[in-house]
């Protein structure tokens, strides 16, 4: 039985592809919510965005680590991870739920948005390319290899 | 019982209000909590049978994290909407 995991991490991939994935995006929905709240909800969309970017890059990065060292140090820090990605997410909108700039419903709309969002676009990539391997987009060492 | 006493009018309705959201947000992460610790618990023991198979099931075992883990966000945007808004 394995006890720790070496190797390439999937984890920090997915999430750097959906970083990827959401810095195109993430225009779009500052413009609508700029339509629809204003200033104030674009720079509120901006902020939820850059909050669930960064909660994905923090998960990954905390999954990775903690596979290097053990299985048991996996479990722990995916089960305390989510309770300390989710006290950072709170202590962020808590620091700037009085500011001027800040919109509360677009933030909270755009943060449930980008987050299912970007899932659920990641989810049918990573499914495709585990149903049908030769989909999968081929680095450029093997593309020089053909 | 005493405590509710002391507070009257729209005193009683805030505290109610408070504590409603905070139900509200500490039961929308129970189940994300518990839905997580099987979900990593299953894919750890996976992971340790079947080492070949780790890639795989840690990928789907992060979006299934990230998955569970958008229902607590939506209770605590519930919350926050609650509270604040």
């Amino acid at each position: 039985m394995a006890t720790r995991l070496d190797g390439p991490a999937p984890e920090q991939q997915i999430a750097l592809d959906m970083v990827k994935r959401g810095l195109p995006v993430a225009p779009i929905l500052i413009l609508f919510t700029l339509g629809i709240w204003g200033v104030n909800g674009a720079l509120s969309a901006g902020y939820g965005i850059a909050l669930v970017l960064l909660n994905f890059l923090f998960a990954a990065g905390l999954i990775a680590w903690s596979a290097r060292i053990s299985l048991a140090m996996l479990m722990a820090a995916a089960l305390f991870g989510f309770l300390i990605r989710l006290a950072l997410i709170s202590l962020a909108i808590w620091l700037v739920k009085d500011a001027s700039w800040i919109d509360l419903v677009p933030l909270g709309i755009t943060i449930i948005v980008t987050h299912l969002g970007l899932l659920i676009w990641e989810t049918r990539y990573v499914s495709a390319s585990l149903a049908f391997p030769g989909l999968k987009p081929s680095t450029d060492h093997q593309q020089h290899q053909r | 019982m005493e405590l509710l006493a002391q507070i009257a009018g729209e005193d009683q309705i805030a505290f109610g209000e408070a504590v409603s959201a905070g139900f509200a947000y500490g039961l929308a992460a129970i189940g994300p909590g518990i839905g997580i610790g099987y979900l990593v618990g299953q894919s750890v023991q996976a992971m340790a049978r079947q080492p070949e198979a780790a890639g795989m099931v840690r990928t789907t075992m992060f979006l299934g994290i990230a998955f569970t883990e958008a229902l607590a966000l939506i209770g605590f945007v519930v919350f926050i909407l609650l509270k604040f808004a």
